[in-house]
């Protein structure tokens, strides 16, 4: 049996499926994945995102730590409660995890991590503070649970939940921001390429939260729709789009590596710059939309005329567009179409620069025979 | 709990076979076949003249979650395919038992039904199944 969320048995009473992701016992969907996706780009849907792990990062050496740490820098970070995407990467300049890191003050950084590397990524943090001699106290934050709540809907429903306080100022957040609204963390972050809030709270206080937002008529949405709506959004899944064998410029993040200033030495810089200084990366990670039927897949071989092969890395049946849409890494020189392999069978594809969707709309032309 | 209608047999891979008036067959996937699937979006069927062997791979059902092959319950040859699953795969969630059926097979012999699994036996497979 895998680790449990305090939603756990919500989730069961909800007759959601469940399935093991990370080593977590989650819900893949409470009925309709693709009625749960629907949900999240017209109203609003809420996600369990407990197993995502939360690190604060405290200390003097905080700020310091964190540009050596991280190839993007925090001194981007400068008022309290910003968000920064960065990637962490090994000395080879390999993905070792994605994440959000979140400003709070000058002696308080928090870090989100994904649940698949949570383990792995407090050991490499940790051996790197004692490294680098640090001051610092990483603290993994178990006493703390986490909802994402989606969609066009999301902010009014949440702030109905908040003391009458902390509405307009929660309502006032920018994008990639967060502010502590009592115990709660509340940020305008996501992982749906729509709006809403993403919730650090006590864990105690979790499934009060979700029933009251339930409740309000915002729907339960799984695993499924997450991964649904993050393709369409363009956002890449660790794991599945980039690992520790590959590097940001070959990930389709190489707007995530802050080169800049140049004398910040974050791990993994060397070697990105010896990419740079042979060229640039060989491979790139793009978008396709299959134009034919049928549906893409993760591992599916993908062919360009001329050029080479490539390898889809995370493909699905797109409910918005209703057409199959992919992310793949391929040869740098590949053009406008490829050939996918699916089932022995070639089939054009076209390549798109991703997002496919973002805010409830399609941000890519259709072909003649979808919509 | 998954529902077993009565007028038809069915294969231990979750597949149904019904014999119709004609003697033509006609397959599909089983409630719990599509439960288990989830939404699907795609659905490849076999093309008319294609001779099938029993528990030969025949057509091809995906999900968003993942792609998933239908063996032929029987052996026969395809006379023809439900040409609505191309536009509106979700029948077989809707209807696996009716609208949503995926081919029509000239069985290679009467009695090719009899191998299949009783009404009662698929029950009491998913049962010990736990579904």
């Amino acid at each position: 049996m895998g680790r449990k969320t305090p939603l756990h048995g919500q989730h069961v009473a909800l007759g959601a499926g469940m399935v093991d992701f990370g080593g977590w016992d989650m819900p893949v969907n409470y009925g309709s994945q693709i009625e749960e996706h629907h949900r999240v780009r017209r109203a609003a849907g809420i996600f369990d995102v407990s197993h995502m792990c939360v690190i604060d990062v405290r200390g003097l050496d905080s700020r310091g730590f964190l540009r050596r740490l991280l190839a993007n820098d925090v001194d981007k970070l400068q008022l309290p409660g910003k968000a920064l995407y960065s990637c962490m990467l090994n000395a080879d300049g390999g993905v070792l995890d994605d994440l959000i890191v979140y400003f709070m003050n000058d002696e308080w950084f928090r870090v989100v991590v994904n649940a698949g590397t949570r383990d792995s990524d407090l050991l490499w943090i940790r051996a790197r503070a004692r490294e680098e001699l640090a001051h610092l106290d990483i603290i993994e934050r178990v006493d703390l649970a986490m909802l994402a709540v989606q969609g066009p809907e999301a902010r009014a429903k949440v702030v109905d939940l908040l003391e009458s306080t902390d509405r307009e100022a929660a309502l006032a957040l920018q994008p990639f921001s967060g502010r502590f609204c009592g115990e709660w963390f509340v940020a305008r972050t996501g992982y749906t390429g729509e709006d809403g809030f993403e919730i650090m709270l006590p864990y105690e206080e979790i499934s009060a939260a979700w029933l009251a937002l339930v409740a309000a008529g915002v729907a339960p949405c799984g695993l499924g729709a997450r991964d649904t709506l993050r393709l369409e959004a363009g956002m890449n899944l660790y794991g599945n789009d980039m690992d520790e064998s590959k590097h940001p410029l070959e990930s389709g993040l190489a707007w995530t590596v802050a080169f800049e200033p140049a004398s910040r030495d974050f791990i993994g810089r060397e070697a990105l710059e010896r990419v740079r200084a042979a060229g640039g990366a060989t491979q790139k990670l793009v978008g396709l939309v299959l134009e034919d039927r049928g549906v893409l897949r993760s591992h599916q071989k993908v062919l360009i005329e001329g050029v080479g092969e490539g390898e889809i890395t995370s493909g699905t049946f797109s409910p918005t567009l209703e057409c199959s849409i992919a992310l793949a890494r391929v040869p740098r020189a590949t053009g406008a179409s490829v050939q996918v392999d699916i089932r022995g069978k070639l089939l054009p594809a076209r390549v798109v620069k991703p997002p496919f969707v973002r805010n409830g709309r399609a941000l890519i032309s259709l072909s003649k025979n979808s919509i | 709990m998954s529902h077993v209608p009565v007028d038809r047999r069915y294969a231990k891979s979750h597949e149904w076979a019904r014999l119709l008036p004609d003697g033509r067959v006609e397959i599909g996937i089983t409630d719990h076949a599509q439960h288990a699937l989830g939404d699907l979006v795609f659905v490849e069927v076999p093309e008319p003249g294609r001779v099938l062997g029993a528990g030969e791979a025949c057509a091809v059902v995906e999900s968003v979650k993942a792609a998933s092959d239908v063996y032929s319950p029987i052996a026969g040859t395809v006379l023809e395919s439900n040409a609505d699953l191309g536009s509106s795969p979700e029948l077989i969630n809707q209807d696996c038992y009716d609208k949503g059926w995926m081919t029509r097979l000239q069985p290679a012999s009467p009695a090719a039904l009899n191998a299949l699994l009783g009404p009662e036996a698929y029950a009491a497979q998913l049962a010990a199944e736990g579904g």
